[in-house]
């Protein structure tokens, strides 16, 4: 499947790179299928790839209503981690870590997988504590984490504000070194390439409509380019999940749809080579190749559809980020843009065969469903192949919120806003 | 966004504290049906498009209000304030006040 290498650059460099494929083929619908995947995000296109390449199905189609990776997959801040302190979060996303960290390789495609760490700084002693469990909670998983002082970070992180006289005093940090950040068009467009060499067939500009059903099983989807059949039907449309769902007569789920911002500065010089969060608000950052610095902070905490933000936010985020590093106080604001996530009552997924016969759900990513993406995609192909979780998304069905069973990392109760 | 308190008028959203589908309605506190307990506090409708919500004019005049606004748009058709819906529910449904 190897298509691109050095070799292959010069190649068609020669011939007035005239002559590569497209990543894609643009098929026509099939009548039918052993499995539609409905969205085209990060998730729908790895449960796609691994589908294929992990269990042998092929005839398969992802339906996307616009364009692949036009969703959140193409609108986040990109951060990539494993720092959790619940087994079930640190077992699943650690798998994902790893799943990254020979992304690349697996699909011929440069996912710019880049693991310059992730940096929490700690503002209080008490959150100095409950950082530093949540650090051995890892190491006990056999997980990177790192305590950091704040002559450390000072080294680390030059332009941050360590001083005793900073509004939110720094006390110190939890590294994970081994986190880091990707480029997330290439993961989309590299799941994709790869899923479509194996058979896949990606269908764009195909909105699901309805659901076909057999009593009460689903076994197909009604589409703006007509009926496709479907042994299995897996929705993965993350902040669109309440909408596909009542077309299947699913009408409440432990899910709000809200939209969180994202901003990029104009570029500078390499400033940060780590991503920072601030743990005295809610604020991550890191800088781009092309020298941006892309961050956000919080939901704007009403129930939107709207794919776009509030100013109040900005302000919020602007102001955290001048408390945080002064020095960039001065710099411009370039762009920013939203994405409606799938926000869980506990702040973990949901990965499960159901909740009616024929259909499977991914959702609930909340803030960090892009880190998800290669073992989101794993278990979920693994869950349709095999009618069964893996034990790595076990933890995640639906039923655990009338269980008790709830996977809530600050044991905060119910609540759209966790992460 | 601004949101039209009766009380204050046109203030900015910032003034104003969420919380969330005024459409739910909670069970009896004496109720012990584990199930509706459960669906009161996990489930939701995630509506998409017309939304009743409550928000308080939490950096105003403190009130409770009842607002209706779209999830698909941001625009908001009514405000009241939530005492007055919650009035007009009673008397609709009939119960003492
Ligand atoms: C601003 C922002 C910043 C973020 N930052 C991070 C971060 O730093 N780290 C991190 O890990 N996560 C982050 N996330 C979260 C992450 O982006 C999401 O959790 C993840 O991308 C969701 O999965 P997905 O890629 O499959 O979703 P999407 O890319 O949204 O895919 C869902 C697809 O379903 C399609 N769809 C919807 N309805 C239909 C229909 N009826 N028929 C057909 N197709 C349909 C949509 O068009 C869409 O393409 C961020 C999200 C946002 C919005
Ligand atoms: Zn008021």
């Amino acid at each position: 499947m190897k298509e691109y290498s050095a070799l292959a650059l010069l190649r068609n460099a020669f011939s007035g790179n005239r002559d590569w494929k497209p990543a894609w083929r643009k098929p026509d619908p099939k009548p039918q299928y052993d499995v539609v995947i409905v969205g085209g995000g990060g998730h729908g296109l790895a449960t796609a790839h691994y589908l294929a390449s992990e269990h042998g199905i092929t005839d398969v189609a992802v339906v996307e209503k616009g364009w692949l990776g036009g969703g959140n997959v193409g609108r986040n801040t990109t951060i990539i981690r494993s720092n959790y302190l619940l087994p079930a979060n640190t077992g699943f996303y650690e798998h994902s870590m790893k799943l990254w960290e020979t992304l690349s390789h697996e699909l011929n495609y440069n996912v710019m997988f880049s693991q310059r760490g992730i940096l929490n700084l700690a503002h209080t002693p008490g959150q100095a504590d409950d950082y530093i469990r949540r650090g051995n909670a890892m190491r006990h998983d056999g997980i990177d984490a790192v305590w950091m002082n704040p002559a450390e970070i000072a080294r680390k992180v030059p332009g941050l504000d360590v001083s005793a006289k900073a509004r939110f005093p720094i006390v110190g940090g939890l590294m994970q070194p081994r986190a880091g950040t990707a480029r997330h068009d290439a993961v989309a467009w590299g799941y994709a390439r790869a899923a479509d060499r194996r058979g896949v067939d990606m269908l764009e500009n195909c909105e699901v409509t309805g659901f076909l059903r057999d009593g009460d099983r689903i076994v197909g989807v009604t589409t703006t380019r007509g009926e496709i059949r479907a042994k299995k039907v897996a929705v993965a449309v993350a902040g669109s999940t309440g909408r596909v769902m009542k077309l299947a007569g699913i009408d409440r789920l432990p899910i709000e749809s809200h939209v969180l911002q994202a901003f990029v500065s104009e570029s500078l010089k390499p400033a940060i080579d780590t991503v920072v969060t601030f743990g005295g608000g809610h604020l991550y950052v890191s800088q781009s190749d092309k020298g941006g610095l892309v961050f956000g902070g919080d939901i704007d905490g009403y129930n939107s559809y709207a794919q776009r933000g509030n100013l109040p936010v900005v302000e919020e985020v602007m102001s955290e980020m001048a408390a945080l590093f002064p020095g960039w106080a001065g710099v411009r604001l370039l762009r920013s843009w939203g994405g409606i996530m799938d926000m869980s009552m506990d702040g973990s997924p949901i990965i499960t065969a159901g909740p009616l016969p024929g259909l499977y759900l991914n959702t609930g990513w909340c803030y960090g469903g892009f880190k998800a993406t290669p073992a989101s995609g794993w278990c979920f192909a693994w869950t349709i192949a095999r009618d069964e979780p893996h034990p790595l998304n076990a933890a995640f069905t639906l039923e655990r919120f009338h269980r008790g069973a709830v996977i809530d990392e600050k044991g905060q109760g119910a609540t759209p806003r966790l992460h | 966004m601004l949101i039209t308190c009766p009380c204050c008028g046109p203030r900015d959203v910032a003034e104003f504290t969420y919380q969330g589908d005024a459409s739910r309605s909670r069970p009896d506190p004496a109720s012990t049906d584990q199930a509706a307990w459960n669906a009161y506090v996990y489930d939701r409708v995630n509506t998409a498009g017309a939304h009743r919500e409550y928000w308080q004019h939490s950096g105003g005049c403190r009130s409770h209000l009842v607002v209706l606004r779209s999830t698909l748009t941001h625009r908001i058709d009514s405000v009241r304030f939530a005492r007055d819906e919650a009035d007009g529910a009673r008397r609709r449904s009939g119960s003492p006040a």
